[in-house]
C-alpha cells in the first residue's frame, strides 16, 4: 500500500504566528492565552482565550478575498500558503484534479455571520452580504483553499469537534490511497465572537478563571475546563512515491496508523472507547505499543474525561511508562484546529528531536501518566501517538512516525493482525 | 426614487469595497469596455456589487438585464436608462 507523507507544515497558533514561531514558542513554554480581544467578553462567565497575535490579513492575502473571507478562513489561506511553500509545491505540481483539500472545521465562520444576520434584522436584507452564502459555511476553508490553489481533486470537510482535526488527515490518507497524489489537509478553526462565545459556554467545558496560568490544567487537581482558542495548522499530504519523484525536498514524517471509536453512553459502566482507538491505530501503523516515544495528549481539563484518558493510556502503554504531553495548555483548545496543530508538532518533535512540554500543570498523583512538565524534554522521537476527542463522545487516534522508519517487524505486525 | 448619477469612478468605488481587486488588475486604467469576467468579478462578486449600486444610488436594477451587463460600459448604460 502506499505510504502517505507530510512535506509541508503552515501553523498559525496562540503562541506563534508561523511555523517556526510557534515551535519556538512551544519549546519555550510560552502561552498564547489572554483575556479575549476579538470583542467584548466582560459581560460572559468565560473571559480568556488564546487568539493569534499580529496577523494583517491584507499584508498576506490580494484584496480580492477579504470582503468574502471570515477571520478563520484568512488565517486558513495564509497557513496553507505557507505549508505549500515548505512543501516546494503549488497548484502546477501535479495536474489539478490530483490534488484536494480536506480540512476539519466545527463552527465554521461565525464572526462573518453574526455580523451579517446583525445587519439582516437591523438594516434589512438587501444590507447582507451576497458573500454570508458561502462565508458561514464550515466547508468553506476547503473550497477557498481549493480555488486559491487551483486543486480541483477529490475534497470535503470532517466536522467533529477536536476529533475532527485527526479524521480530516485520515480522510486526506484515504483520498491518496484511491489515487490522488496530494491532499492539502488539517484544519484552521475560531469563533471568537459573542455568537460562538454562547456556544461555547453552552458546551459547560469552559473555564471561568480569569488567570491566564491556571485556567486551563488538564491531569490537575485544580483543572476546572478549558481555554478556547482560534487557529490550527494546515499539512501538505502527499503519496510517499510521488513526492520522490518531485524531489520533495523534506518529509516530515509519515501518517502510519489511525483509528475512531465512538463512547458508549455514559451512565452504562462500560469502557469509553479510546483505549480500543489507541490500540486500533497501533495496529494499523504496524506498530507496537513499546515503539512508542510520545504521546499529544486531548487533555480535555475536567477531572473526568481526564482521568478518562489517562487510564487508557496507562492500559495500552503501562502506567507511566511513555512521555505524554499537552502543549495546547499554551493555545487553548483549538476545536478543529487543535488536532492539526498536535500532528504539526508531534513531526516536529520527530524533526528536532525534542518534545515540548505542559505549561502550568502540576500533575495529580493519582493519574497514571508521566506528564512532561517543567521544560521540554530532548529525546529521540521515531513514533507519536496523536490523541483528540469530539464532544458527544468521538475518539480518533493518529499514529505518526518518522521518515523511512517502517520496519519489517511493522510488516510482520501488520500481516499478523490481517491473518488473525 | 430619483438617483444619484452613477460615473466610472463610483462603480470602481462599489467593485472595490464589495469584492476587492484581483491581483494583476488596474481599476483606473482604460477598463470601460472590459468584461467583468476578465477583471476578476465572479457572479456573487456582482451580485454583491448590484446590491451595494441599489443600496447606496437607490436604483433598481432586474436580475437578468443586470445579469447581460457585462461590461462596467454596459452597466452604466444600463442604470442610466434605470
Amino acid at each position: 500500500m502506499t505510504s502517505s507523507v507530510i512535506t509541508g507544515i503552515g501553523v498559525v497558533a496562540p503562541n506563534g504566528l508561523g511555523t517556526e514561531e510557534y515551535w519556538g514558542a512551544a519549546l519555550a513554554g510560552t502561552s498564547g492565552i489572554g483575556p479575549v480581544g476579538r470583542f467584548d467578553a466582560s459581560g460572559y462567565p468565560a473571559r480568556l482565550s488564546g487568539e493569534v497575535p499580529g496577523f494583517a490579513a491584507e499584508e498576506h492575502l490580494p484584496s480580492r478575498l477579504l470582503p468574502q473571507t471570515d477571520h478563520m478562513t484568512r488565517l486558513a489561506l495564509v497557513a496553507a500558503d505557507w505549508a505549500l511553500r515548505d512543501a516546494g509545491v503549488d497548484g502546477e505540481t501535479f495536474p489539478a484534479l490530483d490534488m484536494g483539500v480536506v480540512t476539519a472545521a466545527s463552527a465554521g465562520g461565525f464572526e462573518f455571520g453574526q455580523r451579517e444576520l446583525e445587519r439582516l434584522w437591523g438594516q434589512g436584507n438587501e444590507y447582507v452580504s451576497a458573500y454570508q452564502s458561502f462565508a458561514w459555511f464550515y466547508a468553506v476553508n476547503t473550497g477557498q483553499i481549493s480555488i486559491r490553489n487551483g486543486m480541483k481533486g477529490p475534497s470535503g470537510v470532517l466536522v467533529n469537534d477536536q476529533a475532527g482535526g485527526l479524521d480530516a488527515i485520515a480522510q486526506a490518507r484515504r483520498q491518496l490511497r484511491r489515487g490522488s497524489k496530494l491532499i492539502i489537509t488539517g484544519g484552521v478553526d475560531g469563533s471568537i465572537c459573542p455568537w460562538g462565545w454562547i456556544g461555547h459556554i453552552a458546551s459547560g467545558q469552559l473555564s471561568t478563571s480569569e488567570d491566564p496560568a491556571t485556567a486551563y490544567l488538564p491531569f490537575d487537581s485544580r483543572a476546572a475546563g478549558h481555554v478556547t482558542g482560534e487557529g490550527g495548522a494546515i499539512l501538505i499530504m502527499e503519496d510517499a512515491a510521488a513526492a520522490r519523484a518531485r524531489g520533495a525536498s523534506h518529509v516530515y514524517g509519515e501518517i502510519a496508523g489511525y483509528a475512531a471509536t465512538f463512547d458508549p453512553r455514559a451512565g452504562r459502566g462500560r469502557e469509553p472507547g479510546l483505549r480500543r482507538a489507541i490500540e486500533i491505530a497501533l495496529a494499523d501503523a504496524g506498530a507496537a505499543a513499546g515503539d512508542v516515544d510520545v504521546v499529544f495528549a486531548d487533555a480535555a481539563g475536567l477531572p473526568e474525561p481526564d482521568r478518562a484518558e489517562a487510564a487508557a493510556i496507562a492500559a495500552v502503554f503501562g502506567p507511566g511508562s511513555v512521555p505524554v504531553t499537552a502543549p495546547k495548555t499554551m493555545t487553548g483548545r483549538l476545536h478543529a484546529g487543535g488536532a492539526a496543530v498536535d500532528v504539526a508538532t508531534a513531526l516536529l518533535a520527530i524533526r528536532d528531536g525534542i518534545v515540548p512540554p505542559t505549561v502550568n500543570v502540576r500533575p495529580a498523583p493519582d493519574y497514571p501518566i508521566e506528564l512532561v512538565t517543567g521544560g521540554p524534554l530532548r529525546l529521540p522521537v521515531r513514533v507519536a501517538v496523536v490523541i483528540a476527542r469530539g464532544l458527544g463522545g468521538f475518539n480518533s487516534v493518529l499514529v505518526v512516525r518518522a521518515p523511512g522508519e517502517a520496519t519489517d517487524n511493522a510488516n510482520e505486525i501488520k500481516g499478523a493482525i490481517h491473518a488473525a | 426614487m430619483p438617483h444619484k448619477t452613477i460615473e466610472l469612478t463610483d462603480l470602481c468605488r462599489v467593485l472595490r469595497e464589495s469584492a476587492g481587486v484581483g491581483a494583476g488588475i488596474d481599476l483606473d486604467g482604460e477598463i470601460l469596455d472590459v468584461t467583468f469576467e476578465d477583471l476578476g468579478y465572479d457572479s456573487i462578486a456582482m451580485l454583491e456589487t448590484g446590491a451595494r449600486l441599489s443600496r447606496e444610488y437607490g436604483v433598481a436594477i432586474e436580475d437578468d438585464a443586470f445579469s447581460e451587463a457585462t461590461t462596467p460600459r454596459k452597466l452604466l448604460d444600463l442604470i442610466g436608462a434605470a
